[in-house]
């Protein structure tokens, strides 16, 4: 039997003086640039869009992207402790409501509403999500899908927080611009805060319970504190995003909970790669934009935003960034078996 | 008696849309978010069968449960077999192949008036002093049989023991010489299938109308979330539960009421005991 010439490929990694994640003994201008490219382009790219972009429709898809990247950061934030949700909605609805709620009812300027939507809309997830954080995997997934919807029953049944009418003609931003970089900034810090948060000893620890949280109660951690401490932060996130689309909108309603605010930051995590946040927020800016850009298509637009998901997932399951990542760092060669 | 009646049919309708979730998402493990859209792609189908192609009507049910059944074990071939594993992606890919039917039939304009199923048998009777039309003792019926088909199915049969098989452990099911992709396929076949029975009996009550797709999901949620997703006196007490709450509910406060109930069963179920009230080899795995 004639025996077929097999072929592998083989990647290497490339020749970074970076010797570990904290220590840099870094040589030439060259490597600099290699590591500092990555890291500098996206801020570049996130401060010039709004500027190339102006006032048009595409620039207000700019803010919406950077909401749903928001929402898609604190979604990763969540899952890399290990507490996969389905109700970012939660999140953005709570924000929304208590910045809605503060502005309407007792007249509060937008810059007391934000800080107070943020805080107080953090906390309350954190109160309601609390007696459940024992739950592992799908059981707490099911409990986060089903509390936004319970909500926006509740609020049009109980008729509370304006009904099924919303809060209207809350204040507005003074222009588009504070908006769009706000939003912008917010991104920035929370994409590069959590990425190092997440290599501090706070997130080994957050880790260490997504991957095995019975090991690190076994280290005499109280994980239950940490998986608080960590919704916290998530929910502080996403608060702060509802709280910034409520006064773009001018309008809070029952659509603060729809299932929208939990489908898109999921699925832009998750084409984007998730566990990187880098790739949440890529998700993000590519999805927004995209399913914008099929609302000339009318009614199939959601059909074909299904399509280009399941599409993105069966091809590429690991995430956009992920790939890139390893093409970046890695180079492929091909050798004889 | 209203609400004995009102309430028996009610559950039977909320066991029928939750069996076919059951079968593939607690007993194979397999998440099938497209349930509902099977659910309501076998009704349409039916109508066109029936309406524009002239088929009798027993035959364009039948046609449609096997197009549906086997629509569901292409997805899974297509598209389930590459994300085996990563329940997260499982759920967003037929989340997103739920929201692609649904979209896509809400597009071709199939909801309203127009699309009504033909009851099996028109008229009523009076029970008590309750009319009570045919359909909803037809249903009842199908609820029955279909339960215990389904109980006989997966504690009797290689098939539906298999089917159990490669949720508990999967490892221990492929070393007996059960092909867990070949098994899980079949699993998502007979769920859509199933989906389809619970659509034709359901839905000649009322019209077809595309949002249903997306509330049966959450009802088949709910039930299998409340009973425990693997265990069928589970489902069968969970949906008597549900049903008379919401019959009670809307009796005695508003009917806005029903879906709160609802939802607020599934979140305390899912607080105070996750897998259900007679869940039973999740329990490790459900919370530390």
């Amino acid at each position: 039997m004639e025996e077929a010439v097999r072929y592998r490929r083989e990647r290497i990694d490339r020749g970074i003086k970076a010797r570990s994640d904290t220590i840099y003994t870094l040589a030439s201008s060259r490597d600099m640039l290699y590591l500092l490219f990555p890291r500098v382009l996206p801020i570049v790219a996130l401060f010039c869009l709004p500027l190339l972009m102006g006032g048009s429709y595409w620039g207000k898809v700019i803010f919406y992207s950077c909401i749903f990247a928001l929402l898609a950061l604190s979604w990763d934030f969540m899952a890399s402790v290990g507490l996969v949700s389905l109700g970012q909605a939660l999140f953005f609805g709570a924000g929304s409501y208590v910045a809605g709620g503060f502005n309407h009812y007792l007249k509060w300027p937008m810059l007391l509403t934000i800080p107070a939507a943020t805080l107080g809309g953090a906390l309350i997830c954190t109160i309601l999500l609390v007696p459940v954080v024992r739950l592992r995997g799908v059981y707490f997934s099911m409990v986060t899908l089903i509390l936004p919807l319970l909500f926006a029953h509740l609020i049009e049944t109980l008729e509370i927080l304006g009904g099924t009418h919303g809060l209207l003609s809350l204040t507005p931003f003074p222009n588009h611009w504070l908006a769009v970089y706000i939003a912008v900034i917010a991104v920035v810090i929370v994409l590069f805060g959590f990425r190092r948060l997440i290599n501090e000893d706070f997130g080994l620890v957050l880790r260490g319970i997504k991957d095995d949280d019975r090991v690190v109660m076994a280290g005499g951690i109280n994980i239950y504190w940490y998986k608080a401490q960590a919704i916290f932060i998530s929910a502080a996130v996403g608060s702060f995003a509802g709280a910034l689309m409520t006064h773009y909108y001018q309008f809070v309603g029952r659509s603060a909970f729809a299932l929208d605010y939990t489908i898109l930051p999921l699925a832009g995590a998750v084409v984007g790669g998730p566990g990187s946040f880098a790739g949440a927020t890529l998700g993000s800016f590519i999805l927004v934009p995209l399913s914008e850009a099929l609302r000339a298509l009318g009614g199939l637009r959601m059909a074909l935003y299904g399509i280009i998901l399941i599409a993105a997932l069966a091809v590429l399951p690991e995430g956009i960034f992920h790939y890139i990542e390893r093409k970046y760092h890695q180079f492929e060669r091909v050798v004889k078996i | 008696m209203e609400i004995l009646i009102y309430g028996i049919t009610n559950s039977v309708t909320l066991a029928l849309m939750a069996i076919g979730f059951s079968l593939t998402f607690g007993i194979s493990g397999l998440a099938n978010f497209a349930h509902g859209a099977f659910y309501l792609l076998g009704g349409i189908l039916t109508w066109i069968f029936l309406n524009q192609l002239g088929v009798p009507y027993l035959f364009s049910a039948l046609i449609s449960i096997l197009l549906v059944g086997l629509l569901g074990f292409l997805l899974y071939w297509g598209l389930m077999l590459r994300l085996r594993g990563l329940a997260i992606n499982e759920v967003i890919a037929t989340l997103a192949a739920a929201i692609v039917i649904i979209e896509v039939l809400r597009w071709l304009g199939f909801s309203g008036f127009t699309y009504v199923l033909p009851e099996f048998i028109k008229g009523s009777v009076k029970i008590g002093n309750v009319w009570l039309d045919y359909q909803r003792i037809f249903l009842v019926g199908i609820g029955v049989a279909l339960i215990i088909f389904f109980y006989l199915f997966t504690h009797r049969t290689k098939v539906g023991l298999s089917f159990r098989a490669i949720a508990q452990n999967e490892r221990t099911a492929i070393s007996l010489g059960i092909d867990s992709d070949w098994t899980a396929a079949l699993s998502l076949a007979f769920g859509s299938a199933l989906a389809v029975v619970a659509g034709l009996a359901i839905l000649p009550l009322g019209s077809i109308d595309t949002e249903v797709g997306y509330d049966i999901l959450i009802y088949a949620l709910a039930v299998g979330i409340v009973g425990g997703l693997e265990s069928i006196p589970g489902i069968v007490l969970a949906s008597f539960i549900l049903g008379f709450c919401q019959i009670a509910v809307a009796t005695f406060f508003r009917a806005q009421w029903q879906t709160v109930v609802t939802l607020g069963a599934i979140v305390i179920i899912l607080a105070v005991k996750p897998s259900g009230i007679f869940g039973k080899y999740k329990e490790l795995e459900e919370r530390v």
